[in-house]
């Protein structure tokens, strides 16, 4: 016999006398209240990452001065002109790593947790681009914001690789002491529209 | 061509909870590291469950969600794998360790590649996967910096979470500057103990591997039947690299790890991190359905491990344990762990979890198993903060009867089915009674003059008894029997009446 049916023969043996009807409570909504733009910043600081806030006009210049003349990489789809940004076109990993900044967008960003996550759709490109360079400066628009963690997932397409970012990498395995900065990149750099 | 890394230690061959307990007690460094750690994460996640009003309610829905699943588990498992194979990845079936171990390594050679990095990942090192693929001239090299920390010292993870939570920043110093020269990139020479300076060796020492590996290995902490979905909940980016960058990506995934749709994952990833790491939310999760062209990996395996799970499910009590989403909440707010540490429990699976798990997927036929799931005051915290609500200390009761069942047929019977088996025989008959409580009021008396153990109130106790008593009363103190019984007392007073 397969692994596969002995397996799934186990599973059904051990549950023989187990009816599968099991009535599962709704996950809790509370409904949020007060300023969630507001509260997304809020959260996403808490994390140590940076936020900074422009309009639709200055959105260019804001993320020319954050870079601040450090080599960057862009996804082929992104609306914002970076002067001197590589498009990325397949860069190897090890061509990803020699340089300093990347630019996307997001799909969405959740308030209540300071959370941001990446579809990698073209404007915010493979999932490596967003990974290897040090610095990831991540444009999300005002209205991209909702409050709560499934808000986000109703919108999100499981079919697509799904990055959910809260925060530069950190870690806290030595003594439960939290250190931002381990692989994935020290710097995050939200910059809010709207 | 990379020299495997010396085998990290295993936990084959510990000894059984009390005698691995009472070592660990005699470690005070141990001990001051363990009751550091422990505090650190237990007010972190009071602070950060505070903060959710309907908290209850999100731990039932969670806890629904996850029995929902198990349930009608293989209903679920075979969604999962059609979801699987239409998303372009490739699935096996692994009915215990070996099998899994072979599918990774046969896997892993066809590509010609002699290492693999890994995510951390409890079902991996339950099937001891690294030693096997050490075997296979296949060198595994841990990401994680606590896992790293671990196969560096040639040590033994010690919880689920942070399973380095037993090393202070001075020892882990001394462990990168030892060792990590032989496996790759040295430690830097000025290398001090701060934890930033520490997590920067680990990003300078991994990163040369991230960037040439061409296998990676996974678990997954939640795989979604309806759409294929595997999804990986951590903080450093060890997993996103892992994850993004090789060319092939094998996750290990235990079958009890499915959930049926997609909008199931909301109660869990609500819950997981604030009762994991005690954050709103982890720095970063990663999800993926199978191969999507052109990002990631191209060739994506599964492995739906069994390894004692279809055990676990069959036990109608201890069931609930499959709901584990390996928090590792219990651990931290056990008075049992936070004293001994994980490594007492021999086990992967450390803390009241561990003390549940390993003998529902193993059986208690060994001693050493046999012995977790005593390795508890029954105090109920546990079943408090678990975020899946599995009710930990009625399962280490029902396994502890399983224990018992287990040794009614034995030739030569403990002594403490003999001292059962003489309360039977005693509380049987009146005038047997009788005696004994003359008996054990006459050890009161002797107690009561020249004890030098009393319980708080004042009641005088036995200490350390000799012979086979001493099992018990080694970690106990049994309080004095009352000179007086019952029967006696109502014989005296005519009931009362006088």
């Amino acid at each position: 016999m397969s692994a596969r049916d002995e397996i799934l023969g186990r599973v059904r043996a051990a549950l023989a006398d187990v009816s599968p009807a099991v009535s599962v409570p709704a996950a809790p909504r509370t409904p949020h209240r007060g300023d969630l733009v507001a509260l997304f910043v809020e959260r996403v600081e808490d994390y140590r990452a940076v936020v900074t806030r422009c309009s639709a006009d200055d959105l260019a210049g804001v993320v020319a001065r954050v870079l601040g003349g450090a080599s960057s990489v862009v996804p082929p789809g992104l609306d914002v002109d970076v002067p001197g940004a590589v498009v990325d076109d397949g860069l190897t990993a090890a061509e990803l790593d020699d340089i300093d900044a990347v630019v996307t967008r997001a799909r969405v960003g959740i308030a209540e947790t300071g959370t941001i996550v990446l579809d990698h759709t073209p404007d915010q490109g493979r999932r490596a681009i967003s990974l290897v360079p040090d610095l990831h400066v991540c444009i999300v628009d005002a209205g991209q914001v909702v409050a709560h963690v499934p808000d986000a997932i109703a919108i999100l397409d499981p079919a697509r690789p799904l990055t959910w970012i809260s925060g530069p990498s950190a870690t806290s395995d030595i003594e439960l002491d939290r250190v931002e900065g381990v692989h994935g990149p020290r710097t995050l750099h939200v910059v809010l529209v709207g | 061509m990379t020299t495997p890394h010396k085998t990290t230690g295993t936990f084959v061959g510990m000894p059984a909870f009390p005698t691995a307990a009472r070592e660990a007690l005699g470690d005070t460094q141990l001990r001051r590291n363990l009751a550091h750690a422990t505090r650190t994460i237990r007010d972190k996640r009071a602070k950060v469950v505070a903060e959710v009003e309907d908290w209850e309610d999100l731990r039932l829905a969670g806890a629904g969600v996850k029995e929902a699943a198990l349930r009608d588990l293989a209903t679920h498992l075979e969604t999962l794998e059609a979801s699987l194979i239409r998303a372009g990845a490739t699935v096996h079936w692994a009915r215990d360790a070996e099998e899994a171990c072979a599918i990774v390594a046969a896997v892993t050679k066809a590509h010609g590649a002699d290492e693999v990095v890994k995510v951390k990942s409890m079902a991996t090192q339950e099937i001891g996967l690294n030693e096997a693929l050490e075997a296979e001239g296949i060198a595994a090299w841990e990401t994680d910096l606590a896992e790293l920390i671990v196969q560096l010292g040639d040590d033994l993870p010690s919880h689920i979470l942070v399973p380095a939570i037993h090393r202070n920043r001075a020892e882990i110093r001394e462990i990168f500057r030892r060792r990590m020269g032989d496996v790759g990139r040295p430690a830097p020479d000025d290398l001090s103990d701060e934890p930033f300076v520490l997590a920067g060796a680990a990003r300078e020492h991994l990163r040369e591997k991230f960037l040439r590996a061409t296998v990676a290995v996974s678990g997954a902490n939640f795989a979604v039947a309806d759409t294929g979905t595997l999804v990986v909940v951590e903080s450093e980016g060890n997993g996103r690299m892992c994850l993004t960058l090789p060319e092939v990506l094998i996750s290990v995934v235990g079958i009890e790890k499915v959930v049926a749709t997609w909008a199931d994952l909301d109660p869990l990833l609500r819950l997981l991190p604030r009762s994991s790491t005690g954050e709103r939310m982890n720095p970063y999760t990663s999800t993926w359905s199978g191969v999507t062209p052109g990002d990631g990996p191209q060739e994506v395996h599964v492995v739906l491990l069994d390894n004692g799970r279809t055990r676990a499910l069959a036990d109608d009590v201890g069931r609930q344990a499959l709901r584990c989403i390996r928090c590792s909440a219990c651990l931290n707010v056990c008075p049992v762990y936070e004293r001994v540490g994980g490594h007492a429990y021999g086990s992967v699976y450390p803390g009241p979890i561990g003390a549940i798990l390993n003998p529902l997927l193993n059986g208690v036929s060994d001693e050493q198993t046999a012995s977790l799931p005593y390795a508890s005051s029954l105090c109920g915290a546990c079943f408090e903060v678990c975020p899946v609500r599995i009710d930990i200390p009625s399962v280490l009761v029902d396994q502890r009867a399983a224990v018992v069942d287990s040794h009614r047929g034995d030739r030569v019977p403990k002594a403490e089915a003999l001292a059962m088996r003489a309360a039977a025989w005693t509380f049987s008959d009146a005038r047997r009674l009788g005696w004994a409580e003359r008996a054990s009021g006459l050890a009161g008396r002797v107690l009561g003059r020249f004890s030098r153990t009393t319980l708080p109130g004042g009641r005088p106790a036995a200490g350390r008894l000799p012979g086979p008593a001493a099992g018990w009363t080694g970690a106990r103190d049994l309080p004095a029997p009352p000179e007086e019984s019952f029967r006696e007392w109502w014989d005296r007073t005519d009931g009362g009446h006088s």
